[in-house]
């Protein structure tokens, strides 16, 4: 029964993944006063990629075939230990937040190694910015990870969650400091503005756009697929992580719906925050990012100083 | 005693002595002189909810008459100011480079952890629940001189020099439920005279020099001729 929940929990944070880019998309719009597309435009945009023949290039090897089945697996496996609607569910309680870190740094390998497995110039610049920037963004996430996990004194997402719960609300200097941190690195990772515009295709300023650039067809649906099911990770994460209200404890039929309202209502809410700062903010130049890197790694320091400082009893 | 078992009123405390923290760091990484004060205006708007609620809890009424005080002073008083100053003297689109920001930073979470070092001996004999914030006061006063050593203009290590004392004065509501009130009065308006002094000074520097850069202060002006 709860591997039954567990399963179709991954498979919802899958489907809806689309949906929410589709919102994001949507908001984007009207605060750029134009004409927004339905909410169910990823799912046709992914519906046409996926009927369409894909094409290798003649240099690329197994890594370029292989990469878009392993970058849209990983995720997926990093969507099943994500806790959704419901706490407690047996995916969460076998994988920690570390395994989940490295699910991404997983997909993340393999999307670098077929961006520069077919030798283009526009690859390899997206690979190793990609790189530059996940190698800051890393540790500003471990770290944020680190000082949630040091007050709950568990690595584990959903004991996490239920030590949240339980101690109700409680005013953290850390919490603050890590969800800071948290959501510039989620900016970062996902790509959006100010580190990459997910929107643009302009040579000099890519970084995501560049590596997946010769993908076409149905490896193109998966890995555009994968980044829309990222964008939804971090939003859970941190919405879960950090207000955890609402979220079924247990499996009953009416918790669970309310848990589902409750995530999708807090979605909601993130991506309209999201789309508020993408439509404020304009992209950074490439080598700015590093300082807004380095401002996350420092939010994510003075959190766990914070925990050690303030919080501890002595 | 752990977080959980403080009531919210003090959680909000720690909270706001998290948040100083934190202005303090952005002061340091800032080269935009303007947004520098700015930031300052901020951590005294925060200085003074703190004090305000460290009123509430404690039940001290004289230390609502600091948080208005600092509130005024230096959440508006002195910020207007120095604004003021800077753009009268055609500073506002001067960048103050920073020379290391990424060691400054290091640096800057070095002296935190020093201050926590510091500091622990103190609090273990207490049991004062705002306390802990002892160390974040700390914390504030050495960044605020780091502020000064890294910095070149001359606006910048009066800003430095005002967090100084913005984090004295945190100490002090946090340790001994604040200074006595003529201290308090005393201090208060030292800061407000040495605001205008300053004033005066960035002008006299500036026409000695023709600059506020602190390193042309080194030169002999005879070496040029």
């Amino acid at each position: 029964m709860a591997w039954l929940l567990a399963i179709l929990e991954t498979l919802l944070f899958v489907g809806a993944a689309p949906l929410l880019a589709g919102w994001i998309k949507r908001v984007k719009c009207r605060l750029q006063n134009r004409k927004a597309p339905s909410v169910f435009q990823p799912y046709r945009d992914l519906l046409k990629l996926y009927r369409k023949q894909p094409i290798a290039p003649h240099p690329a090897s197994w890594i370029f075939r292989a990469a878009p089945y392993i970058v849209f697996a990983s995720t997926v496996l990093a969507a099943a230990i994500v806790p959704l609607v419901a706490v407690d569910l047996p995916t969460s309680r076998i994988a920690d937040i570390i395994v989940l870190v490295g699910f991404f740094a997983l997909g993340r390998t393999f999307q670098v190694l077929a961006g520069m497995d077919i030798g283009t110039a526009f690859g390899g610049m997206g690979s190793s910015r990609e790189m530059t920037i996940s190698s800051l963004a890393e540790p500003a996430m471990l770290m944020a990870v680190f000082t949630l996990t040091m007050s709950a004194h568990t690595t584990n997402l959903s004991q996490a969650m239920n030590y949240v719960l339980d101690t109700g609300l409680v005013l953290r200097p850390s919490f603050v400091f890590a969800l800071g941190g948290l959501i510039l690195v989620a900016i970062a990772e996902t790509g959006r503005i100010p580190v990459d515009n997910p929107a643009t295709h302009l040579e000099l300023t890519m970084i995501h756009e560049a590596m997946i650039l010769e993908y076409s067809g149905r490896w193109l649906a998966l890995i555009e697929w994968a980044s829309q099911i990222k964008l939804m990770l971090y939003g859970v994460l941190i919405a879960n992580i950090f207000f955890p209200w609402g979220i079924a404890q247990d499996f009953s039929l009416t918790t669970l719906g309310y848990g589902m309202a409750m995530i999708a209502l807090k979605l909601a809410v993130l991506a309209l925050v999201l789309a508020l700062s993408e439509a404020l903010f304009a992209k950074m130049r490439i080598f700015r990012v590093q300082e807004y890197l380095g401002f996350a790694y420092l939010l994510s320091v003075l959190g766990m100083l914070s925990h050690i400082i303030l919080e501890t009893a002595r | 005693m752990a977080i959980a078992e403080l009531t919210l009123y003090q959680q909000a405390i720690l909270l706001l002595a998290g948040l100083i923290a934190l202005t303090s760091f952005l002061m340091l990484g800032q080269s935009r002189l303007v947004r520098l004060v700015s930031i300052f205006a901020l951590q005294g708007c925060l200085l003074a909810a703190a004090t305000a609620l460290a009123a509430t809890v404690l039940d001290y009424p004289h230390l609502y008459v600091s948080a208005a005080l600092s509130f005024l002073l230096k959440g508006a008083v002195i910020p207007i100011l120095l604004q003021r100053l800077i753009h009268r003297m055609g500073l506002h689109r001067v960048m103050d480079t920073i020379d290391h920001p990424a060691r400054v930073m290091m640096a800057g979470s070095a002296l935190v952890v020093f201050s926590y070092y510091v500091s622990l001996p103190v609090v273990r004999h207490s049991t004062l629940v705002t306390l802990n914030a002892i160390a974040v006061s700390l914390a504030v006063v050495l960044l605020g001189m780091l502020l000064m050593i890294t910095r070149r203009q001359a606006v910048a290590h009066v800003v430095g020099f005002m967090s100084i004392e913005n984090g004295l004065f945190f100490a002090a509501v946090v340790a001994t439920y604040g200074m006595p009130m003529v201290v308090e009065l005393g201090v208060a308006f030292d800061v407000l005279v040495a605001a205008v002094v300053f004033g005066v000074f960035f002008f006299q520097i500036r026409s000695s020099i023709d600059s506020l850069n602190v390193d042309q202060l080194s030169k002999l002006s005879e070496a040029d001729q």
